[in-house]
């Protein structure tokens, strides 16, 4: 069972490209973390997923269904970004609203909800804070049953405290309903405690997916006096290169060990992972040029 | 019970240090056989962590023997990890001084060991694994 999967998905806004030639297979059962750079098309690809945009070309599917379709609306929740309530409304207006939307909502789990948050059912949305609001909507989500959640950078506007207690509610749903997760965000330390699976978009297209201990299993960082990357046995492939004058820092992906005793052969991190694919291509010479002081300083 | 905590500051995955902490645990004694872990549901709704990062690490610590998980209940830690007898560790804290005796006649600072200590740790963690 495929939670989503997409062929050649694109969209286009006039000529611009929101998302690009996007192909992902992602098995059910995941975390996903979907990262990359503002305007990169992480909202892009959650809408489409959500079925609140049509594809411009390609093909996509949410658990085998068409997204938008009334068997997929049914089994996808969606929270957008900025995690959205009607201010006007009460907390129980909220579950009302949900109860009379969704077939399968879970009533009883949306007040005990409601109650273990401390929210008054009473107040209106707008008089919550932001990580109450991000809390109701996050609940709204869960109560509805889904069997893929989708939610766009629901914890950017959360401070610390009420970031990690909407996580921990996140992870508690998927211990119990089995859920599939798709997340955008821009916090890879909060990616790395609650994802197993990652996505890195850039440009408009994806630039790495994967399993995310397979990713971090099978990159290094090399470095060692200054040479030639194009000198790489065939089964590292390049993801950065960086030189001093003396030094060279490899990224490479690579699925055997790296013998080679002229390296100093090292693992990413997954920020140090996504900020590679970040620059994919990109080869970086910070030895001195001939004019002017270089000011860039190597990562 | 022990209780989990994740510090970004190691470099290590969730997973890693999860088996980490257990080992630890069991090497001071705060874990001892027949003593049950924290359920996956514990740890996820604890530290806001992915449920199979628990599993992983928790599937781990039962490939190495250290514990065993029954169905329904929870798992279980069913053995001890090997500590250094008394001797053992006055002896090897006698070899350390003298090495450290040495090291600063070469005139290493603290800091200049530590790294030469960590960097031939790692070297020989490294050779062991490959």
């Amino acid at each position: 069972m495929t939670a989503l999967q997409t062929q050649h998905l694109a969209k286009r806004y006039g000529r611009r490209p929101a998302l690009s030639d996007c192909t992902l297979d992602i098995p059910a059962g995941h975390i996903v973390g979907l990262v990359g750079p503002n305007g990169a098309g992480k909202t892009t690809l959650l809408n489409l997923a959500a079925g609140q945009l049509t594809p411009t070309a390609g093909e996509i599917t949410v658990l085998g269904e068409e997204p938008g379709s009334k068997s997929a609306l049914a089994k996808v929740g969606f929270v957008a970004q900025g995690t959205p309530t009607y201010g006007t409304l009460g907390v129980a207006d909220h579950l009302r609203l949900g109860a009379r939307m969704n077939p399968r909502w879970d009533a009883d789990m949306a007040h005990d909800r409601i109650r273990r948050l401390g929210l008054d059912p009473a107040m209106q949305a707008r008089q919550l804070s932001a990580g109450q609001r991000a809390q109701l909507a996050l609940t709204l989500g869960i109560a509805k049953r889904p069997e893929l959640l989708l939610l766009d950078e629901p914890v950017a506007a959360l401070d610390p405290l009420a970031r990690r207690e909407f996580l921990q509610t996140l992870m508690e749903a998927a211990v119990e309903s089995e859920l599939s997760v798709v997340l955008s965000s821009h916090l890879v330390s909060d990616v790395e405690r609650v994802c197993d699976y990652l996505i890195v978009l850039v440009d408009s297209r994806v630039r790495l997916a994967g399993p995310l201990d397979e990713l971090l299993e099978s990159h290094r960082l090399l470095t060692g006096s200054r040479r030639d990357p194009a000198e790489l046995p065939a089964e590292q492939r390049l993801v950065t290169a960086s030189h001093t004058d003396r030094q060279s820092s490899l990224v490479v992906r690579t699925d055997a060990p790296v013998h080679d005793p002229s390296w100093t052969v090292n693992r990413l991190s997954l920020e140090d992972l996504v900020i590679a694919y970040m620059r994919d291509g990109a080869v970086h010479d910070h030895a001195a040029p001939a004019t002017g002081p270089n000011l860039k300083v190597l990562r | 019970m022990i209780e989990f905590h994740l510090d970004p500051q190691t470099g290590l995955s969730p997973y890693r240090q999860l088996v980490r902490q257990v080992r630890q645990a069991l090497r001071l004694g705060l874990l001892r056989e027949g003593e049950q872990l924290p359920t996956v549901k514990e740890v996820v709704a604890q530290l806001a962590i992915n449920p199979n990062t628990v599993l992983k690490a928790y599937r781990e610590l039962e490939h190495e023997g250290l514990v065993a998980a029954r169905a329904g209940v929870g798992t279980f830690v069913t053995a001890s990890l090997a500590v250094a007898s008394p001797e053992a560790t006055e002896r090897l804290r006698g070899q350390l001084r003298r090495w450290l005796a040495e090291a600063h006649r070469e005139g290493l600072d603290d800091e200049g060991i530590e790294a030469l200590f960590a960097t031939t740790l790692r070297d020989d963690t490294h050779e062991d694994i490959a």
